[in-house]
Parts: C-alpha cells; structure tokens; sequence
C-alpha cells in the first residue's frame, strides 16, 4: 500500500497512554482537515482498539503497543496491534456485548464502536503471538 | 478527568469533565462509589455537559453503577450529553436503562419519579 504520508509510534501499554494515542492518531489526521465529527469517530476507534490491546492483549501486564496511522487522499488507514496472548475467537469477541471480562465492568461494545465509527474494520489474532487490527475510513470532502 | 458532586434530595448528581476512557473510568467509578457511601442517595445523574470525550469504558461504569442503583431502588439518568456520547449509548442498546436528557432538571426530575414537572 502506497501511503501520500504515514506515522507510526510505539508505545507501553498502559492506561496512561490511551490519551496520547488518540492525540497520536488525531494529530496526524489533522492534516486532511477532517470535520470535528470524523476527528471525533477515529478518537474513539482508537481508544477502544488500544484499550483492548492493553485489557485483554496484555492483561495489564508488561508489554508494547504499536499505532500506525496513514492516509492516501482522503482515505485514512489506522492500525493497533500488539504482541499480548491474541483472541482466541474472534467472531465471538466482534459480537455486540459479549465480553470475557465482566469482572472489570467491560462493556462488550469495543469491537462495535469500531466498527460503527470506521468503514470497514479487519481483524488479525492468533494465540499467544498478538491482534493487530485494520482500520479505514473515508473523509468526507468538502 | 474532574468529577464534582452535589447531592438533591436523594439524587447523586456527579458533575464530569474531560475525558471518559479505561484508564480515568477507574476513578470515577471509585469516587462514585465513595460519594454514595459518603453522601448518600438513592439515584444517580451523571452532568456530561463538560465530557469532551467518551469510549465504552463510560458505559461499563455506568452499567456497573446501574445494577447499584437498582439493587437501592432507584434510578439513573445522563444529563447534557454530546451526540457521540448519545450514539455509544444507543449502540449498546442501553438508552432505556441510562435515559438522557438535554438538561440536568429535566434528568433530575425523571430521576425522582417527576417527569412531568421536566420543563
């Protein structure tokens, strides 16, 4: 894929930085002069897809998360991945509601909201090697 | 994040500012729980006029918080919230259970079981 420009940060994985990833994220998009709504939509796709990277990739343990985020026109490309214990099933953990952590007071919507604020949301997990997941979205051009 | 808390009769109603995600909804649940234990009340209003942003972090504290209220017999309500926020809550199909409202009377007034005084 042929970016017109690309970021690309890595960072622990701590609740802390959940904040600076989305600065991270809407920062660099900043220069497609999204609207505040679109700014708005990739924030919260990438505070969900970190914070899954931090809860379940790493289970508050130890560990580096990686943020990419591109664009080729007005077609914006985000990537979350981290090298935590995977998914053991992802159709499962896509579905609205469901997750393995009702002790937290998780609410099982991350992989929704995702996919709700982005186009089109792609997910790769194996077990005990890590998630990374795909994320686009097309801004509106005035 | 910066929480405030006021109690009305026997609503809880906890003023939020800046940022909801998983790394400040653990204070907030924290201090939420203290304030009830503290201040007392029955229901709960979370003011969202100041929340400038919100994941589904929010919505499992509030989830968690409504099994609280209910066990009390009481109600809960989001007061003021940006239309993000409102989407995340439809999205999880909650807007029964959290109702919103455009301003905190009217919130407190559904809280209290007056709705028909909300003007």
């Amino acid at each position: 894929m042929q970016f017109d420009n690309e970021a690309r940060v890595f960072f622990s994985a701590k609740s802390e930085n959940e904040s600076f990833a989305r600065l991270f994220a809407a920062g660099f998009l900043t220069q497609l002069d999204p609207t505040i709504s679109e700014l708005t939509d990739v924030k919260t796709a990438v505070s969900e897809a970190v914070t899954n990277a931090i809860i379940h990739g790493y289970e508050n343990q130890t560990g580096m998360v990686e943020l990419f985020c591109g664009y080729a026109g007005n077609h914006i490309y985000i990537e979350v991945a981290d090298k935590g214990k995977g998914i053991e099933n992802v159709e499962q953990a896509r579905e609205p509601l469901y997750t393995s952590k009702p002790e937290m007071e998780r609410s099982g919507m991350g992989f929704t909201i995702m996919e709700t604020f982005m186009e089109h949301v792609r997910i790769e997990s194996k077990v005990g090697e890590g998630t990374r997941i795909f994320m686009e979205k097309t801004l509106a051009k005035e | 994040m910066e929480l405030k808390f006021k109690r009305k009769n026997k609503t809880l109603i906890i003023q939020i500012s800046g940022e909801i995600d998983h790394h400040t909804s653990t204070e907030l649940r924290r201090q939420t729980e203290s304030a009830l234990e503290q201040m007392g009340g029955r229901n709960i209003i979370f003011g969202f006029q100041e929340v400038t942003f919100m994941d589904s972090s929010g919505i499992g504290v509030m989830i968690g918080r409504y099994k609280q209220i209910q066990s009390l017999g009481g109600r809960i309500a989001i007061a003021c919230p940006n239309e993000k926020v409102e989407e995340i809550i439809r999205l999880s199909g909650l807007s029964r259970l959290l109702p919103s409202f455009p301003t905190l009377n009217e919130a407190i007034a559904y809280a209290e079981g007056r709705e028909s005084d909300a003007v």
